[in-house]
């Protein structure tokens, strides 16, 4: 079989399982559902293995394969197939999207085994992998724009999966409009493109894009700005960031997959794709970079703050995610893909053991009210600190190669860009400084009751409520179903986190500097044509930036330990030293709020004069009034005739009779 | 013959019909109009075919009649259905088709 067989096949198993789940949800019995998701995704991870071995077997330059179904699309010489691309980029991404989520599906289902909406749930999972690997293996502009519209309406569907939550619901939405945004300006990118190059097929485009625009070109800017536009919405930069934190609200493990290992790194992606286009217009692309820095900074200071462990794992992403955008922005393809793979395994992680242990606090998520799990959950401590540890950068973990690799690319170009790297730098202590505020936090200190509860041999049981308001809900569909599951009681949990912590731990080693350099080598042929490959550091640059990179992340996790443990009231007391500085913290720097009195509250008072003056005065009063008012002095005298009264229309027809009489015997005459 | 004698008399039945349907606000006497009115017609009719000698007129007064009988079933029994409910007897009461 071909490498683009091998393509097909990883699109056609999720969709398989997403229809059979979905059209027989009333006969699987069970657990049913969920096996059929995870063995469907596993199916699709084989496939791209398959789709690996196959690609490795052509020699580099014939490593972009394009298949084409049937043709999609045809007005005048304009054509889009129904196509994929299969080059060691997309190769990369499928096998990260179905690897990462396939261990996810399997955590899924048992953490969801309580939960009404069991087969609901799975068929949106499938639903979503087959959106995202569509995404990744487009081989044109308007497949990459279908895979990622369905990427955020499963999004949507997702994080409302609990659909009689209000909060929930109302994320949904809010993830869902800040998505089209980044359609929107997706679309007008492509057309962009179509207008000058006259092609939407990825490959032809980037061929002709050195020739049709010259550098820096207005138009070129214009569309690589938008693309960066969708790229934002997708991967929550600035300041298109603000569903993410909220998107929370689903399941636990639907923030795993999309909030962690793949919806949001689509952006990521995105870019590096479109390297081309970006390579011919650098402008575009140091907006790229100073956005990325930007929101890793501000990501990485809301993270000190805020409480809800599962939203301070949120904004870790946005930060992480702000590092890979940094780093495919200034040409460091092979790093930020490199350290999209890690941050997926050890984020994934993350929100595993997170998941754990609001299992264990029968849901509840604030951080204030959890501690000392450490005896009561060792499986999960032990996975969640190496998973922060990885976050953190510390020496020999996964994170500790990915992330100072890309630092490494940004001092090594200098001027401008040593800046964003040393801000990257910044931004890594705060980084190993939040990741370990979590785990002393959760693990450390005196074991809360339901901690207590747990080591004495069963999980607790609260009232059922909404984490984030405090509202009594029941446990029917639609709710959150009555039973917790933490993952030392339930194998697939287990065994998902075990494989995570052990990439977070080792994952990293595909790529030491001067020892190994296997993901660059592999996607090589994609990027081949990139100007930029004499600004690589050499390895003795690389191997310093993670000795600096290391040495930030333990003193980073030295003062959390000693602000955390050692100390404990040292938070409490830096917080009341600064109130001003925590609460536009813990606030989020008032950007909801910013965007309340920008857009929300102009469109509402737009919307409300719209009802009482366009609708009620003007349309209703004046046209549709004014057509009735015409209508009825109009007919008024016809009105008048119908009295009602039998004898008036006997004489109106006697008259009417006599007077035609009349007429024709005068005429006839 | 002479035929204009009984075309006036026609006529004048006609009339009489036609003002007592016009004027009259008891439902009864403007069916007894309306019959009055239909006999005009008929005696019209019948005066026709005998000056022209063909049967055609006589035939038609004989459907006339029918159409008349049929007419003062459905006449008399929306009356009594106006006696049943109670309503007043009165045609100038019953004018919801006011426009």
């Amino acid at each position: 079989m071909s490498a683009t067989s091998y393509g097909w096949l990883v699109l056609a198993f999720p969709a398989a399982g997403t229809v059979v789940i979905s059209l027989g949800w009333r006969l699987l019995p069970g657990r049913l559902p969920g096996w059929i998701a995870t063995s469907a995704i596993f199916l699709a991870f084989l496939a791209s293995i398959g789709a690996l071995v196959d690609l490795l077997d052509h020699s580099e330059d014939e490593r972009q394969l394009v298949d084409t179904a049937w043709t999609y699309a045809s007005t005048g010489n304009f054509k889009a197939g129904l196509s994929i691309l299969v080059d060691p980029l997309s190769v990369f991404m499928c096998l990260v999207v179905s690897g990462v989520s396939f261990l996810i599906h399997l955590y899924s289902v048992a953490y969801m085994g309580g939960d009404r909406g069991y087969a609901r749930y799975f068929a949106y999972l499938n639903f979503f992998v087959f959106s995202m690997l569509l995404l990744v293996l487009a081989g044109n502009f308007v497949i990459l724009i279908i895979g990622w519209a369905f990427v955020g309406a499963a999004s949507y569907l997702l994080i409302s999966y609990w659909y009689r939550r209000q909060t929930a619901v109302a994320a949904g939405i809010k993830a869902f409009v800040i998505n089209v945004i980044g359609d929107v300006a997706l679309v007008v990118a492509a057309f962009l493109i179509l207008d000058k190059v006259g092609s939407l097929d990825l490959l032809p485009v980037f061929e002709k894009a050195g020739d049709t625009f010259a550098r820096n070109d207005g138009t070129l800017v214009a569309a690589c700005l938008l693309l960066l536009v969708g790229a934002f919405a997708k991967s929550a930069q600035l300041p298109l960031h603000t569903w993410l934190p909220d998107a929370m609200e689903g399941p636990t493990p639907v923030s795993a997959l999309i909030h962690a290992a793949t919806m949001v790194t689509a952006g990521v992606y995105l870019i590096a794709r479109m390297h081309p286009l970006f390579e011919q217009a650098p402008a575009a692309a140091d907006v790229g970079a100073i956005v990325g820095c930007a929101t890793l900074l501000f990501a990485g200071t809301v993270a000190l703050a805020v409480t809800d462990l599962k939203r301070v794992i949120a904004y870790s992403t946005i930060s992480q995610i702000g590092y890979m955008v940094m780093g495919v922005s200034i040409a460091a393809y092979g790093a930020g893909l490199f350290h999209l793979m890690t941050h997926a395994f050890f984020k994934a992680l993350l929100f595993m053991g997170a998941g754990s242990v609001i299992g264990a606090m029968a849901g509840v998520q604030d951080m204030d009210r959890m501690g000392g799990f450490r005896r009561a959950m060792p499986f999960t401590f032990i996975t969640f600190t190496i998973g922060a540890l990885a976050l953190a950068g510390f020496p020999l973990t996964a994170g500790f190669f990915s992330k100072d690799e890309i630092l490494a690319f940004e001092l090594n170009r200098g001027g401008g860009y040593a800046v964003l790297g040393v801000l990257g730098y910044v931004g890594a202590f705060l980084t190993a400084f939040y990741a370990f505020r979590m785990v002393f936090r959760v693990f450390y200190g005196d074991p809360v009751p339901e901690a207590v509860e747990l080591e004495g041999g069963h999980v607790a049981h609260g009232e059922p409520m909404n984490p984030m308001t405090g509202e009594p809900e029941d446990t029917d569909v639609g709710f959150p179903g009555p039973e917790h599951h933490v993952a030392e009681r339930a194998w697939p949990m287990k065994g998902a986190m075990g494989v995570l912590a052990a990439l977070a731990l080792v994952g990293g080693y595909l790529s030491v500097p001067g020892i190994s350099d296997v993901i660059e080598k592999f996607l090589e042929p994609t990027f081949a044509d990139s100007r930029f490959h004499d600004t690589a550091p050499t390895d003795g640059a690389e191997v310093l930036g993670l000795v600096v990179g290391g040495v930030i992340s333990i003193v980073a996790i030295g003062l959390a330990w000693w602000v955390y443990v050692r100390e404990p009231g040292t938070a409490t007391r830096i917080r009341e030293r600064l109130p001003r500085v925590h609460a536009f913290l813990v606030n989020k720097w008032y950007f909801d709020e910013l965007y309340e009195a920008l857009f929300v509250r102009p469109v509402a008072t737009f919307g409300g004069f719209g009802r009482r003056v366009i609708e009620t005065d003007f349309v209703q009063g004046t046209i549709v009034g004014g057509a009735t008012g015409i209508v009825r002095v109009g007919t008024s005298f016809a009105r008048a005739i119908q009295t009602g009264y039998l004898r008036a229309y006997a004489l109106l027809l006697l008259v009417g009779v006599a007077g035609l009489t009349l007429y024709f015997l005068i005429n006839s005459s | 013959m002479e035929i204009t004698w009984y075309l006036i008399l026609s006529a004048f039945i006609f009339a009489i019909g036609a003002a007592g349907v016009i004027s009259r606000r008891n439902p009864l006497v403007v069916l007894l109009c309306l019959e009055l009115m239909l006999n005009a017609g008929n005696l019209a009719l019948v005066a026709f075919s005998r000056m022209h000698g063909g049967e055609a007129g006589q035939v038609f007064a004989l459907i006339v009649m029918v159409i008349a009988a049929c007419e003062v079933v459905i006449g008399l029994g929306i009356i009594v259905a106006m006696y049943r409910n109670r309503l007043p007897i009165d045609i100038d009461q019953m004018s919801e088709l006011r426009g």
